[in-house]
């Protein structure tokens, strides 16, 4: 076994002994308390966001346009960090992280974005397989585990084409299996059926479901009013860096 | 690190530099055009240095001795001199020597010289050199002190504004070199940037599914040393021929006596060894300033 992959094992573990002195099991995937974002030019983004979610929850943010849906996303995977406030991921307080820890925690989150941001230049199976080489995984389990994921997500018989050989679809499923392929314990989404028509947007959303069903966390910040208002999952609202809203079996809530 | 994920590094590395055909000869035509012009400097500088040094050490003091003196005091004399603090060599050239090498001087005009063996008018003298040129007249201070000395002569004046000169010419190529390894550094760096820029996505999805730094670098590394290296082989080639062509062409045409260049070896080696290593340290150093950028996600 490689040494990147066995500490992420090792990451897994460690997590899981904590869990156990403690007599429980730890339930919350993020927490964050009074968080507020200042960006440099003055815009407050967050103003004092407390919100908390469980492991195997499935949240949508919606809200509209610049409102800090985006921020509030950037957040949980460390692009950006709080001007204030404590964020917690599985327990860690991201804010308390060494340098060294950063891409272990990294590891835990899988991120999928509106644009794909796929490298064109490999293959679906390059691309996939990519995420796995970072973390120094082996390559026996890299070439057995990239097929199984692939399949997952509908996409075995695409395994050799080049990205731009892919309907937007079938790209947002190969980022998808970037995703999940490190197997973590929460799924991040930006707008991920943003550029995806009403059909391929429900299959899409097809999937995200039957991952969360597996008992992944998924938090998906959407402008997709029928998707929302269909799947009934709970809905936080934000506006003007605010919680304004947050529903179990929620609506969207907002004429689009 | 394993064996394996560093095989991965080069292997990357080496696709990077394939895929990236135009940046790449961008680079290497950026890390040859330095190299060559920072080679000639080299160059011109090693020999500049090693002329002011033959120069120098043609500088001797001729120490004149009295006209009448004893054997045993010529011996005591040169023992006293041998023992000074930095000197190099002593040579004694007798009063009879001295008028051959007149009469050589001389050429067709010797005969001017006849008759002189019987009364010779010339002093005994030592030909003194100072381990380091420029204590010469340090040295020969000392010298004119001992007794029996008469006169000491190593053209005061004229040896110190040769000094003055050759430490000169030393100094401005110094800084030209350097000047000129800055501007080949920042030149590198610059177009090793763009290449990196024109990737900055990949860096990013590196970084979200959790690489660690140093896995992000090595890849670049890697890149930027095979850069530099490759792009000192042709400078290297340029230059050694170049070299190789002006000795010859100056050893067949005009000889001039002082100036001596260095011979083709070992220079060809110090000079390869020297350029493959800036490069190669100029390629790394340009591509992680360049990456450090982008790590900061």
């Amino acid at each position: 076994m490689s040494k990147g992959y066995d500490r992420l094992l090792a990451y897994n573990e460690y997590k899981f002994n904590i869990e156990i002195q403690q007599g429980r099991e730890v339930r919350k995937m993020i927490e964050m308390f009074d968080v507020w974002k200042k960006y440099s030019n003055g815009v407050f983004a967050l103003q004092g966001v407390n919100i908390t979610i469980d492991k195997g929850e499935f949240v949508y943010v919606v809200g509209p346009s610049g409102a800090g849906k985006s921020t509030f996303i950037k957040l949980m995977y460390r692009e950006e960090r709080p001007t204030k406030g404590q964020i917690f991921l599985n327990g860690f307080n991201v804010e308390r992280l060494k340098e060294k820890q950063i891409p272990m925690i990294r590891r835990s989150i899988g991120v999928v974005f509106q644009d794909y941001r796929l490298l064109p230049n490999l293959s679906v199976f390059e691309n996939v397989a990519f995420a796995m080489e970072v973390i120094e995984a082996p390559k026996k389990l890299i070439k057995k585990r990239v097929p199984e994921v692939l399949e997952l997500v509908g996409l075995k018989d695409k395994i050799t084409s080049m990205p731009n050989q892919l309907s937007g679809g079938e790209q947002q499923r190969v980022s998808l299996a970037r995703a999940l392929i490190n197997s973590p314990s929460i799924i991040i989404a930006d707008e991920p059926t943003g550029n995806l028509d009403p059909d391929t947007s429900y299959e899409i959303m097809e999937l995200f479901e039957k991952v969360n069903y597996k008992g992944t966390t998924i938090v998906m910040a959407t402008h997709n009013r029928e998707i929302v208002n269909n799947m009934k999952k709970r809905v936080v609202a934000i506006e003007g860096g605010k919680v304004v809203r947050d529903v179990q079996r929620g609506d969207y809530g907002y004429e689009n | 690190m394993k064996i394996n994920t560093l095989g991965r590094h080069f292997k990357e590395g080496l696709k990077n530099i394939a895929r990236n055909g135009w940046m790449t000869l961008a680079s290497v035509s950026a890390v040859m055009i330095t190299l060559l012009i920072l080679g000639v400097f080299i160059l011109l500088a090693m020999n500049v240095e090693h002329m002011a040094n033959v120069i120098e050490n043609q500088v001797e003091i001729s120490v004149a001795l009295d006209l009448g003196i004893e054997e045993e005091e010529i011996s005591q004399l040169e023992k006293e001199i041998r023992t000074m603090d930095g000197v190099k060599s002593v040579v004694f050239v007798s009063k009879e020597e001295g008028l051959e090498q007149l009469k050589e001087r001389f050429g067709k005009d010797a005969y001017l010289l006849e008759g002189l063996e019987e009364e010779n008018p010339l002093n005994d003298i030592f030909l003194v050199q100072a381990f380091e040129p420029q204590k010469t007249g340090v040295v020969a201070d000392q010298i004119a002190k001992l007794s029996k000395v008469e006169e000491v002569d190593y053209g005061k004046g004229t040896v110190e504004k040769l000094f003055m000169v050759t430490n000169w010419v030393r100094n401005i190529g110094l800084v030209f070199i350097l000047g000129l390894a800055f501007t080949a550094m920042f030149l590198i760096a610059n177009t090793i940037k763009i290449t990196i820029y024109a990737r900055r996505r990949e860096i990013e999805i590196m970084k979200l599914v959790g690489a660690t730094n140093w896995f992000i670098r090595w890849p670049f590394f890697v890149e930027g040393f095979l850069l530099g290296v490759i792009g000192s082989i042709l400078p290297i080639i340029l230059l050694i021929v170049g070299y190789q062509a002006l000795l010859d062409n100056l050893t067949t045409s005009l000889t001039i006596s002082f100036l001596e260049f260095l011979p083709l070896y070992p220079l060809a080696y110090q000079i390869s060894l020297l350029l493959m290593g800036i490069g190669a340290f100029i390629g790394v150093w340009g591509s992680m300033m360049s990456v450090r950028r982008f790590l900061k996600v």
